[in-house]
């Protein structure tokens, strides 16, 4: 068994309106040194499999078939 | 002209679709499963309603997208049939590729229920063709997801090539689309995707019939 994370994030240059929320709440928390924030998902996967290579193949098809839209996210492949 | 309705679960402005269908085309259309993998040859016009599809889970349309029936559904627009993806139905088509950009959250972050208006950008479209090109027609919108985005390259070839068919106008840009994006088609012509629902404003009773011209062109109803 593998485990891996695959984190999805927002491309550069597309505007994050929860991020900017959530950067104005922190503010309005007392956390005043918060540049930015930009909000993603993160999905913890188990693969069946013992063969690190055909994880790290399997998840990055799996990222850009259903997990990230690669319109608008960029995703990272993590294999403990 | 027959239409087919596509059925997935969570969707739920499927009836009012059916209901405004059967209205125009005197006719119920066709209701199809998400499991099936096939549509009828006779079926000219596929509509994919609004709603929830999947709980809205991953992100909006992402899992309806890649249900068994959409392979179907591609497989007919790519032999040139009509689709139209209203609101959920929109955000199906371009996470499964079948047209550009992507649907994100509203820029208010607020789920938004409301009328707005409409400019008909390009009436030379299958769809459009039984509106004036330039008119401006009122359309409910509700939706929590219809913030249009395409990168800067994308965008400026859909805007040269006519795909932008529907821009809010006015003023009534409820979510933040770039450009005031509120339908676009692919570039063959027989792909529409919309965040309003014109379904809702078919008979007198709904307080407007501007929503049905699109059907009735869809259907090929119009003397062009």
């Amino acid at each position: 068994m593998i485990k891996a994370r695959v984190t999805v994030t927002l491309k550069n240059g597309v505007l994050d309106p929860q991020g900017k929320a959530i950067e104005h709440a922190l503010g309005g928390l007392g956390f005043s040194g918060v540049g930015q924030v930009r909000q993603g998902k993160v999905f913890d996967v188990v693969l069946e499999t013992a063969d690190r290579a055909q994880a790290e193949a399997e998840l990055k098809a799996m990222g850009e078939k259903l997990l990230a839209n690669t319109v608008i996210e960029d995703f990272t492949v993590e294999v403990e | 002209m027959k239409a087919a309705v596509i059925l997935l679960p969570g969707l739920n402005r499927d009836r009012d679709m059916i209901a405004a269908l059967t209205d125009i085309a005197g006719e119920p259309p066709l209701t199809i499963w998400q499991t099936e993998t096939s549509i009828p040859d006779d079926i000219g016009l596929i509509v994919i309603p609004g709603g929830f599809s999947y709980g809205d889970y991953l992100r909006c349309g992402a899992i309806a997208a890649r249900m068994p029936v959409m392979k179907a559904v591609r497989e007919k627009a790519e032999r040139g049939t009509r689709v139209i993806g209203v609101c959920n139905g929109f955000q199906i088509l371009v996470e499964g590729g079948m047209l550009p950009g992507a649907l994100m959250r509203n820029s208010s972050l607020k789920f938004v229920c409301r009328e707005v208006e409409l400019e008909i950008a390009n009436n030379k479209t299958v769809f459009t063709s039984a509106y004036a090109q330039g008119q401006i027609i009122r359309c409910p919108v509700a939706h929590h997801d219809g913030n249009y985005f395409a990168d800067a390259a994308t965008l400026d070839q859909i805007e040269a090539n006519d795909q932008v068919v529907l821009r809010y106008a006015n003023g009534t840009n409820p979510n933040g689309s770039v450009n005031d994006i509120a339908g676009i088609i692919n570039k063959a012509g027989n792909v529409l995707g919309l965040m309003p629902h014109p379904e809702n404003l078919i008979t007198a009773a709904h307080g407007g019939t501007d929503g049905r011209a699109l059907f009735e062109s869809a259907l090929d109803l119009v003397d062009a």
